[in-house]
């Protein structure tokens, strides 16, 4: 699917990098906690968050996600859309809670960026 | 011909609104000198997760990288209240993190384990009161 594709079928608003939604995008990681996002996210990964400060676009750009989704119809701070914008990094908010967002796009195909994680360190890939 | 690079970021403790500046503009520093892939994306990793950590926990801190021909050097110094018992400190989920470091979607106990995860070569120093030194290496 690509970026343009999540946004429509989550009726998303689309907050910056207009220009880069025709990436196509295979796996996803939802997490509030960005210390697992620099963890586990996979390059050209969605991330699905809740938070909204600038610090998810830092992370975004550390671990080349293609997109940061923000769910529960959260909007952004403005110096977030800004760095989004800078940074190149398209930023959507969509009023789909974490899980149904998660589902939805499970159900259209796109998997998480690890299975599970059995203990420290043994991560369990797709 | 062989070159070398060498650049330093200063931290500052408790500065969480500019968490992560230094190691989006390091990101952008490596690509620039032909750092590419998994290997610029374990060196910012390991620096975003270093960087935090100094915000988190000590007064100030530097950040200093060296690229050489074969090899990223990272090498994290801070002035703080240093690691008690590093061993702890190294399990992954251990945290003594605050609030202000969890609304921020850090503190989960995973930043020493990550950083180790993302390197060739992790050497941690420690003395109380007095601040860490984190030596990194990751092979190009």
């Amino acid at each position: 699917m690509t970026i343009r594709e999540i946004g429509d079928l989550l009726d998303a608003t689309i907050l910056a990098g207009e220009n880069h939604l025709d990436v196509e995008v295979k796996t996803a990681f939802s997490a509030d906690l960005m210390s697992d996002v620099l963890a586990f996210a996979k390059p050209g990964s969605i991330m699905i968050t809740g938070l909204t400060n600038p610090q998810i676009v830092r992370i975004a750009s550390i671990v080349d996600n293609s997109a940061i989704l923000i769910v529960r119809g959260k909007i952004p701070p403005a110096e977030t859309i800004a760095l989004a914008e800078e940074l190149e990094i398209p930023l959507l908010s969509t009023k789909y809670i974490l899980f149904e967002t998660s589902g939805r796009l499970y159900a259209s195909g796109i998997v998480g960026c690890v299975r599970k994680i059995e203990g420290p360190g043994n991560v369990v890939p797709l | 011909m062989s070159r070398e690079y060498e650049f330093s970021f200063p931290v500052v403790g408790e500065n969480f609104d500019d968490a992560g500046k230094a190691s989006v503009e390091i990101k952008r520093l490596l690509k620039e000198l032909g750092i590419t892939g998994d290997i610029l994306r374990r060196t910012a990793i390991a620096t975003y997760e270093s960087e935090v950590n100094i915000i988190s926990y000590a007064w100030y801190g530097t950040i200093n990288i060296r690229v050489t021909d074969d090899n990223i050097l990272v090498n994290i110094l801070d002035s703080g209240p240093g690691i008690t018992d590093i061993e702890q400190a190294m399990v992954q989920g251990y945290s003594t993190a605050n609030d202000r470091i969890r609304e921020m979607g850090f503190g989960a106990g995973m930043g020493l384990f990550n950083i180790k995860n993302c390197s060739d070569g992790f050497e941690i120093l420690s003395e109380p009161n007095k601040g860490t030194l984190i030596k990194i290496l990751i092979k190009r």
